[in-house]
């Protein structure tokens, strides 16, 4: 404020019109405040509030080591409970997992493995693709390419595919239990969320 | 502080910024500042909270059948500083009428809607109606009993319109009934085209009101002084009141009340928001066709006299009239809804129902902390409805009807907890195994070989092996509250089910893998299930169950007295789904 637009009486009562100034702004500021910080309070909820406890995920039966063929990835889609907002789900897919089988013979036995893997790719969260005739997975987003084994083969994801864990001791007794997680995107370390 | 002064001059370089901020705060107030021009301020500033607390509610808002309650449940009871954020929105509304109605008074008193200044006030009635189309819209926003009914009430008063009502109400609703387009279309007024009206209007308001200048009161009260600061201390002031009065209803209302979910099947009574009560009562005054007169005629012919009351005002009796006028209004209205609380009060059955949808409200947020299913809340509701209209002549829930009302005379178990571990454990004791809470009242208790067994054997079976048996019999059910437990506890659950053997259950009961001898009792294989609910519940007499030997209880299911979904409805919320 400029000097010459100040009326007379300021001259007279400077302390007074120095206080009515600071009363009028301090006041405007407070009760603006008061609706502002309240929503801004309720924005940030999510920051504060707590996601699904680590180590929640459980074992889920995907399918029968006999359903999948061998060497080549087949795709499940994972069902289950979600509690969204104020909604409970039961049943809804949530994700998918590639599930690829691979015998190897050790002498005279043949040994089964199972490897499971996110569908997600780890680079920025696109659904990678099996490409039969290429025999790879295939990020149709930023064109990373990834063998059968989950490796980087060309492209930027920063990391291999996301494999998750199999229970071995169901997978002797011909049975498919996988314990579907989700990974953080874009590091180099892979970070259950 | 150089710093801002350089950066203020480069600003006002480029945007004449200065000037206009000290047009604003140096505007004349002729006579000096007053108490009596703060109104104007107040509602600039309700309007401003409104609108940022409108926008952050807006951001977990979810307009829907299935979602508007349940997304406001959401805000108000899960997120932190949701209730308060509500409650602000809510109770700032409410204190906006008053404002509304303090500063038309004002105005009016002051006849400071005399030329030139007509145009201005004509905006103000407009405000004044936008705002309380924004309260009306509001209302029905959470998706409620009380913005349910009441908007319902509104919406017919539109459809009374002559010629065109019936298409403005579907227009309105969005169909020919309420749903989700209702919600969609009264969220679009509410959030969008209302605001954007009142913040064009407003600004109008403002203009005209600032090429005017203050209509001083008569007589002056001393030299002229600049809007800033005398006045605007006081505007601060009094908006200041404004926002205390807005936080002391906040913390005495316990925030923005939220009723059960809109439910068309429940009698609940109907009443709109508080400051329209007078209409609400004017109406009763008004019967059959008359009610066009009371909805739309009399009301219209009000504001059309107020919208006119520049021109009347012109002469010193025109403003005398005009001072009448609103007076006369604002007793009537004052009355009418007097008389509107007054018969309400009065009025048992109301009272009854309004108790009833308390209870039903606090019901379903209990049970909605839990997760609301994809129906929506009021599905949650259901069951526990269904409960009380089909079983609650006879059974009970936790001593209650399952809506939290009384059962005049119990006459068969309680099933709150049913298969429970806590509730068989009771239930396996002699002393209350025939109590009313059980057996007592029922036909089964007459030469009861269950209780004799009882009373006979249980000094003799150990507490450790009684909890094993528990634990057994209830695995059957399993409860989803007893995931776990069941998990934790699996080798007492198979020592217990050995057990069922060995005292002598079998003798009459046959539980998974044991087969009885006589089957002369229940089937105990998969108690307490769904599968096993919906068994007893569909039929009763079926030798699964009781046989010949039932008691009263129907065939609810083999007698198509309820359909399969309903059924489960009543077993889903009875085992805590």
């Amino acid at each position: 404020m400029s000097k010459e637009n100040v009326s007379s009486q300021e001259d007279s009562q400077p302390d007074r019109r120095d206080f009515i100034k600071g009363a009028s702004c301090a006041i405007g500021a407070a009760i603006g405040a008061v609706p502002m910080a309240a929503g801004v309070r309720v924005v940030l909820d999510p920051l504060t509030r707590q996601s699904a406890a680590e180590g929640d995920a459980e074992f889920i039966r995907l399918a029968d080591v006999s359903d999948l063929p061998e060497g080549e990835p087949m795709k499940f889609a994972i069902v289950e409970d979600k509690k969204d907002k104020w909604s409970r789900y039961k049943d809804v897919p949530v994700g998918a997992v590639y599930l690829l089988k691979t015998a190897t013979q050790e002498e005279s036995e043949t040994s089964i493995s199972v490897i499971a893997y996110n569908t997600v790719c780890p680079h920025l969260g696109c659904f990678v693709d099996y490409r039969k005739k290429e025999q790879d997975f295939f990020c149709p987003c930023h064109d990373s390419n990834f063998d059968l084994n989950g490796k980087l083969v060309k492209g930027v994801s920063p990391r291999a595919m996301d494999t998750l864990e199999v229970d071995e001791e169901k997978l002797k007794a011909g049975e498919v239990w996988v314990k579907f997680q989700r990974f953080k995107g874009n590091t180099k370390e892979k970070i259950a969320l | 502080m150089e710093q801002i002064k350089k950066l203020y001059d480069w600003l006002d370089n480029r945007t004449g910024i200065r000037d206009h901020i000290r047009e604003t705060l140096f505007e004349n107030v002729p006579g000096g500042s007053r108490w009596r021009y703060v109104w104007g301020s107040t509602l600039t500033f309700a309007l401003m909270i409104q609108f940022i607390t409108g926008i952050f509610l807006w951001m977990g808002y979810s307009p829907s059948g299935q979602t508007a309650w349940e997304s406001v449940y959401y805000i108000n009871n899960h997120m932190t500083g949701g209730h308060f954020l509500r409650g602000l929105h809510h109770w700032t509304a409410q204190v906006m009428t008053v404002l509304l109605v303090l500063h038309l008074m004002q105005v009016v008193i002051d006849g400071a809607y005399r030329a030139p200044r007509e145009v201005n006030f004509w905006f103000g009635v407009i405000l004044l109606k936008l705002t309380l189309a924004l309260s009306l819209t509001g209302y029905l926003l959470p998706w409620d009993q009380k913005g349910y009914w009441a908007t319902k009430v509104a919406t017919d008063i539109l459809g009374g319109t002559p010629l065109v009502g019936e298409y403005l109400k579907t227009l309105v609703l969005g169909g020919s009934d309420y749903g989700h387009h209702t919600l969609t279309r009264f969220f679009a007024l509410h959030a969008g085209i209302l605001p954007i009206s009142v913040i064009a209007l407003t600004a109008g308001h403002i203009y005209l009101f600032r090429r005017h200048g203050i209509h001083p009161k008569k007589p002056l009260k001393g030299p002229d002084e600049f809007f800033w600061p005398e006045q605007v201390l006081k505007d601060a002031v009094a908006c200041l009141a404004v926002l205390v009065t807005v936080l002391v209803l906040h913390f005495s209302f316990n925030g923005a009340h939220l009723d059960a979910p809109a439910d068309p099947s429940t009698n609940y009574p109907a009443r709109p928001d508080w400051y329209f009560l007078f209409l609400f009562q004017f109406l009763k005054y008004f019967p059959g066709h008359w009610e066009i007169l009371g909805a739309i005629v009399l009301p219209g012919i009000a504001m059309t006299l107020v919208f006119l009351m520049p021109i009347i005002g012109k002469s010193e009796k025109g403003h005398k009239f005009n001072v009448g006028l609103l007076f006369g209004i604002l007793v009537f209205a004052a009355v009418l809804t007097y008389a509107a609380v007054n018969a309400d009060k009065n009025n048992e059955s109301l009272q009854a129902s309004k108790a009833q949808a308390e209870r039903e409200a606090a019901l379903v947020k209990k049970m909605a902390a839990n997760g609301i299913p994809p129906e929506g809340a009021l599905a949650l509701l259901q069951g526990p409805k269904l409960f009380a209209a089909h079983c609650a002549s006879c059974h009970t829930y936790g001593g209650e009807d399952g809506l939290g009302g009384k059962v005049d005379k119990p006459s068969a178990p309680d099933l709150k907890g049913f298969a429970s571990r806590e509730y068989l454990t009771e239930l396996l004791h002699p002393e209350r195994y025939g109590s009313e809470k059980f057996f007592g009242n029922t036909a089964h208790i007459k030469k009861s070989k269950m209780l004799g067994f009882l009373e006979d054997e249980f000094e003799f079976i150990e507490e450790s092996e009684m909890d094993q048996l528990v634990k057994a019999i209830s695995a059957e059910a399993k409860l989803p509250s007893q995931v776990n437990l069941d998990k934790s506890d699996k080798s007492d659950i198979e020592a217990g089910h050995e057990l069922f053997e060995e005292i002598g259950c079998v003798d009459c009961h046959a539980l998974g893998g044991w087969n009885a001898d006589d089957y002369s009792a229940p089937d105990l294989t998969g108690y307490g299930s769904r599968e096993w609910m919906m068994g007893i519940v569909h039929n009763p007499e079926h030798e699964r169950f009781y046989g010949s030997k039932n008691d009263r209880m129907p065939a609810f299911g083999r007698d198509e007295k309820l359909t399969r979904k309903q059924m489960e409805r009543i077993v889903d919320w009875l085992r805590g789904e």
